[in-house]
Parts: C-alpha cells; sequence; structure tokens
C-alpha cells in the first residue's frame, strides 16, 4: 500500500509525534497497546459485536434516485448518520474505549467541536461505567446547545475551553494540558489528528465505512469500486474511513473542506488552500498559520469544520494529488442541505452537507459515487431555522 | 566556549535561571528585564518565544504569550533584541519556544541567526529526541547550537540514555506530570523522585523547573541539583508589578536591601 504509514508515524512527510516529554509516557502505552490489539481477532470479535447491535452497522448503502436524476449520476449515499448518536464519531469511540478499558483505564477525556464527539464519547463512557471529561469551546458550546444537554444527560461533565477562538482547536488543547496533568487518564481523540498513533488509530476504527461500502456496492451494482468517493474534512476522521479501503484503487477521493465566507474573506477553514506545512496538535501537516507560524482561527459555518489543520493522511494525500478538494462556503452548504431534504428527505448535519455540494461543482456524468453522510442534522437545527 | 559551559564552570550550585516572555509585558521589555535579572544576580535567562497554542503551558505564561504576541512579538524583532542585550551583556542565554514558529521562520535560518546573535541554547518542548534523531540532529550540530531535552520523572532509563548522549550543557529536569505554572508543595512522593534522579550518573548539570515558584521550591532545587528555574511565578510578579529586585530576592531567599547593596 501507498498510503500506509511509515514506522516512525508518517504518511510521506506528514505526521510524527511532536509532543513535550510529559506526553512521552502515554502516548508510548498508547501505541503498544493499540499495536497488540490492531491484529487480534478477540478484540475485532468485540469491537464489530458493539457495532452491530449497538452501534445499528452496518449502515445502509442508499440508492439516492432523485438526487441521481438531478445530477445525472449513479449516487449512493453511505448512511453514517443512521449510527446510534447521529453521526460516524460513534465507530471511533467504541473502538478506543474498548482499548482504553483493556488497558484498565477508569476514566476518558475527549475534545469536541459540534458535540458529536463529544456525544459518543460521552456515550460509550456510560455504556463502559467511566468518568468522562469533555472539553469543548465556549463558542462551540453556544452554537450546539442539543449536543451539551445530550453529553451532560450521559453523565459527562463537559468543560468550557475559554481560550483563543473558544472553539475545536482550543477544546484540543485543553484536553491535552489534561492528559499532561493526569497522564493515567485516557484521551479519546476524535479525528485523525494528534501525535502518532492517533491518526492510524482513527483511521483504522474509522475504516468499518469503507469496508461496508464496499461490499454493499459489489451487491447492488456488481461493481468492485466506485468511480469517486466524496467526504467532507474537518479534522478528517469521517473522510479517512470512507476513502481507507480505496485508497490504492483506482478511485476518485474528493474532499469538501469548509471555505467558510469565501476563501479570501478572512473567515475560512480551507486548510488545504490557505494552509501551509507545520506542526498543530502533536503532528506535522498543513495548517493556518500567520507569517510567523502562529495557528490563525478559522471561520465555518459547521463546528465540526471549524479547524485550522487537517489529518496527516489528507495533507498527504493533497499533496500528492491523490485527493481533489473543494473548498465550500457556508452559503453552498446549507443550500445543499436544503436539497438533500428537499430531494431525499434526509436533513444531513451542516459538516456532511458540505460533501453534497460537491455535487454542483463538477459533473460526475453516468458515474457511480459514494457521498459519506457522515451524520444527521438534527444539532443544527437552530442554524438552519435561520435560513428557513 | 558555549557560555552554559562556562557558567558551570564556573558555578555548580545554587544556579538561578528566570525564563520571561519576550515582548512581555510591552514589547521593548525584553531586553531591560534580561539586563534587569543579570544585575540582581540572575545566573541564566531562558527568553520564551510566544506562540498561540501553547501545550505545555499553564494559564500565566499562555497568557502572557497572548499579549507579546499582541504587542507584535516575532522571531526578528526578537533576535535584534537579542543582539541589544549582547551589547552589554554575556548573561547565557536560552531560547525557549514550540516548534512551528521556528519550523515556519526555517530551522536552518532560525539556527544560523541563534549562532549569530549569541544565543547559547534551545530548549523546544515539542521536539522529541526520537523527532531530533531522525529529523533535526545534523542541522543543530552544523550550526552549533545545542538543544536542551526535558526529562521527567516518568522518562524511561532508555530515553534518558539516548537524551544525555544528545545533551552537551544541561539537563533540563520537570519536577512533576504537569504544565507549568504550579504552585503547591513537593509531595514526599516527588522528593523520592528527586533523589532518584539525583543518583543517576550524569555528566551534565541539572537545573530543574516546573513549579519552582518561591524561596522554598528554589533551595530544594538547588539541594538536589545544580538550581532551578523559574517562569510563571516570574510572569507572575511582572504582571503585578513587582520590582525584579524584590523577586529575585524573595526566591534567592536573601533580603531585598543585601540584593541592592551588592549591585550597588
Amino acid at each position: 500500500m501507498k498510503f500506509t504509514i511509515d514506522q516512525n508515524g508518517y504518511y510521506g512527510k506528514f505526521g510524527g509525534a511532536f509532543i513535550p516529554e510529559l506526553l512521552h509516557p502515554p502516548v508510548e502505552e498508547l501505541k503498544e497497546a493499540f499495536y497488540a490489539i490492531k491484529d487480534d481477532e478477540d478484540f475485532k470479535e468485540s469491537y464489530l459485536n458493539l457495532l452491530k447491535d449497538y452501534v445499528g452497522r452496518p449502515t445502509p448503502l442508499y440508492y439516492a434516485e432523485r438526487l441521481s436524476k438531478k445530477y445525472d449520476a449513479h449516487i449512493y449515499l453511505k448512511r453514517e448518520d443512521l449510527n446510534h448518536t447521529g453521526a460516524h464519531k460513534i465507530n471511533n469511540t467504541i473502538g478506543q474505549i474498548l482499548l482504553a478499558q483493556k488497558m484498565g483505564k477508569k476514566e476518558i477525556v475527549a475534545e469536541t467541536g459540534a458535540g458529536q464527539h463529544g456525544v459518543a464519547t460521552a456515550t460509550v463512557c456510560a455504556l463502559m461505567g467511566m468518568e468522562c471529561k469533555v472539553f469543548m469551546g465556549e463558542v462551540d458550546i453556544e452554537r450546539q446547545a442539543p449536543n451539551v444537554a445530550r453529553m451532560r444527560m450521559l453523565g459527562a461533565e463537559v468543560i468550557p475551553a475559554k481560550s483563543g477562538s473558544k472553539t475545536l482547536k482550543d477544546a484540543t488543547n485543553e484536553a491535552i494540558r489534561f492528559w499532561i496533568n493526569n497522564p493515567s487518564t485516557y484521551y479519546i481523540i476524535g479525528s485523525v489528528v494528534g501525535p502518532h498513533p492517533y491518526p492510524e488509530m482513527v483511521a483504522y476504527f474509522q475504516s468499518i465505512i469503507s469496508e461496508e461500502i464496499r461490499t454493499q456496492l459489489f451487491e447492488k451494482t456488481g461493481k468492485v469500486n466506485p468511480d469517486a468517493v466524496i467526504a467532507c474534512v474537518g479534522g478528517g476522521s469521517n473522510a479517512a474511513g470512507a476513502f481507507y479501503h480505496f485508497l490504492d484503487e483506482q478511485v476518485d477521493l474528493i474532499i469538501a473542506e469548509a471555505a467558510g465566507h469565501g476563501i479570501n474573506s478572512g473567515k475560512s477553514a480551507a486548510t488545504s488552500i490557505l494552509g501551509t506545512e507545520g506542526v498543530i496538535h502533536g503532528s506535522k501537516s498543513l495548517l493556518m498559520q500567520t507569517e510567523d507560524g502562529q495557528i490563525v482561527e478559522p471561520h465555518s459555518i459547521s463546528a465540526g469544520l471549524d479547524y485550522p489543520g487537517i489529518g496527516p493522511l489528507h495533507a498527504h494525500l493533497i499533496e500528492t494529488k491523490r485527493a481533489k478538494v473543494f473548498p465550500i462556503t457556508d452559503q453552498e452548504a446549507v443550500d445543499a442541505a436544503f436539497n438533500l431534504s428537499r430531494l431525499e428527505g434526509i436533513i444531513p448535519a451542516l459538516e456532511s452537507a458540505h460533501a453534497f455540494a460537491i455535487l454542483e461543482k463538477t459533473s460526475f456524468k453516468n458515474q457511480t459515487i459514494v457521498v459519506n453522510l457522515s451524520g444527521r442534522g438534527d444539532k443544527d437545527l437552530s442554524t438552519y431555522m435561520k435560513f428557513l | 566556549m558555549n557560555r552554559i559551559n562556562q557558567l558551570f564552570k564556573q558555578k555548580s550550585k545554587d544556579v538561578c535561571s528566570i525564563f520571561l516572555t519576550a515582548g512581555f509585558p510591552n514589547l521593548n521589555d525584553t531586553v531591560k528585564t534580561v539586563l534587569e535579572l543579570e544585575q540582581n544576580g540572575v545566573d541564566m535567562v531562558e527568553i520564551g518565544m510566544p506562540f498561540s497554542d501553547p501545550l505545555a503551558d499553564g494559564e500565566t505564561i499562555q497568557s502572557s504569550s497572548l499579549v507579546a504576541l499582541e504587542n507584535g512579538m516575532t522571531i526578528d524583532i526578537l533576535f535584534r533584541q537579542i543582539l541589544a542585550i549582547r551589547e552589554q551583556s554575556q548573561i547565557p542565554i536560552v531560547l525557549m519556544g514550540y516548534f512551528n514558529p521556528v519550523f515556519k521562520y526555517g530551522l536552518e535560518l532560525f539556527l544560523k541567526k541563534c549562532e549569530l546573535s549569541g544565543v547559547d541554547g534551545l530548549i523546544i518542548p515539542d521536539i522529541s529526541v526520537e523527532e531530533y534523531e531522525l529529523n533535526y540532529k545534523s542541522l543543530f550540530e552544523k550550526y552549533q547550537v545545542p538543544l536542551t531535552f526535558l526529562v521527567t520523572p516518568k522518562t524511561s532509563t532508555a530515553r534518558f540514555e539516548k537524551i544525555k548522549n544528545h545533551s552537551s550543557t544541561f539537563i533540563y529536569y520537570v519536577s512533576s506530570a504537569s504544565t507549568t505554572g504550579k504552585t503547591g508543595e513537593f509531595s514526599a512522593e516527588q522528593l523520592i523522585d528527586f533523589e532518584q534522579m539525583k543518583s543517576e550518573e550524569i555528566n551534565l548539570p541539572v537545573l530543574m523547573g516546573f513549579g519552582i515558584h518561591d524561596s522554598k521550591s528554589f533551595k530544594t532545587a538547588c539541594n538536589y541539583f545544580e538550581g532551578g528555574i523559574i517562569g510563571s511565578a516570574f510572569i507572575r510578579s511582572r504582571k503585578e508589578g513587582k520590582s525584579i529586585v524584590d523577586f529575585v530576592g524573595e526566591i534567592k531567599g536573601i533580603r531585598t536591601e543585601s540584593v541592592l547593596r551588592r549591585t550597588n
């Protein structure tokens, strides 16, 4: 495989572990534990059983007929929105909570942007009887109130991150600081970011998405591969999962990233265009920064994409031109959400709506494509209501 | 000879190193703060290069970094300030900061300017010894700017050996698993860790940092090691408007008047 991680934790020139010495022991402990379970059949069985009976997998691969007609293509939706808790995030938290349990951990810390990862973490902590702390930016707490309530109802403590832009970047900083001060805690990262082995581990736990797509697509169409897979990228966990088994195949990998008010508006989160090489949250990747290497505060209407970096796997896919990126503005995402709602009766999460907006940007004439519908839109109703 | 090595040749106990954030509280305070620290008997300074997202730092250094950035602090300004310091002082200077701004500046250019401006060492907490070996060692060696690694009570023996092999000035021993700026007393367990560290065979001086905030904790650092590093406590004293002479006097456990007498 050309796109797998090397022994030092790098995808090409991106990745690695840029962490203070204080974090070295817990990261090393995690690395050992992850590699011990990665090919362990018993672990895989418990993971798959929970995904089946608790999460409700496999999620359907749905042929969107009216959408297909509109865009003159064969469009399949991977319905990650139908997972328990309403998004793909739980695939990863189920995997990591089982790992945490195996490591004898009692307390979990996590960061969250839109709150989907926070809810998915709070959920698995309740399931396993573990203590759960979730850092969430103050701005996000306000714009994602229903998810905050869900986390609290599930017994998690939601701690506002008050530094910087008070969004996902800062919630991640605070979670990492908490981990430094409490190294026996298990830190469940929600995306394919962070120091090695997190990007690899989260991609691995999300790879169930493309594993299912392959089987389901073959059953439905007799095709081994679609022509293209489309997914949105903030940090990039749903895209990593949707791309995983197609990385070395003849499949176009297409990324939607959040352009906010527009690439040159100063209010954007389009990392692949505005970003340059640097180190963020423990790994080398592309990130939005000033000339002086200070991290820039991003903007997106979608809290889950409001992140100034991108996972190192995606930086590598973009750098090598393996993946193609389309910047999608806030308005285009909202339009795509209304379009999907009215054509297919599915209200997508604002994050996922960015992926659908790509259908307006380029032609997929007669192609078979899969759009990863990473989450449902209930949490975004207060935003959507402004456009009704 | 590197000024840090020179210092430890002359002085092997009670070494007092102070961390300050460059460009804090005002952009042009860096030079006079360093000179004043030296006049008041501080042996070495660590100048913090502000970063927007300082992962290993507690609130005090986070906020001083943000103020410095709002003041317009940059790496180029810092190099000019260091040149100004060097016109008047030979105090050992260590630059401390996160890797991203240095990487963005260009590591090679950065190291070249460190060499030219008279910087004696670097602390970049998020370059691990593994990354150093893998990608950066040759550049640091080319420009002879020594990198100081952090060692914590939880650093394994094997890693500590590696770190020792790559160190040439001093070892930065972190007193506890925490972010910077803690003000509690050292626990009995920590004292056992310090004892253990003291008994290690190390051919380099050791300075202890993190949690050194008053004369008592500084004295503990000096009892076990060659000296101590004070960071957040100094930043707090700047914020409170306390004079440097009073702050250093308090840390060293000597009365202000005596410090005044000595410097006069």
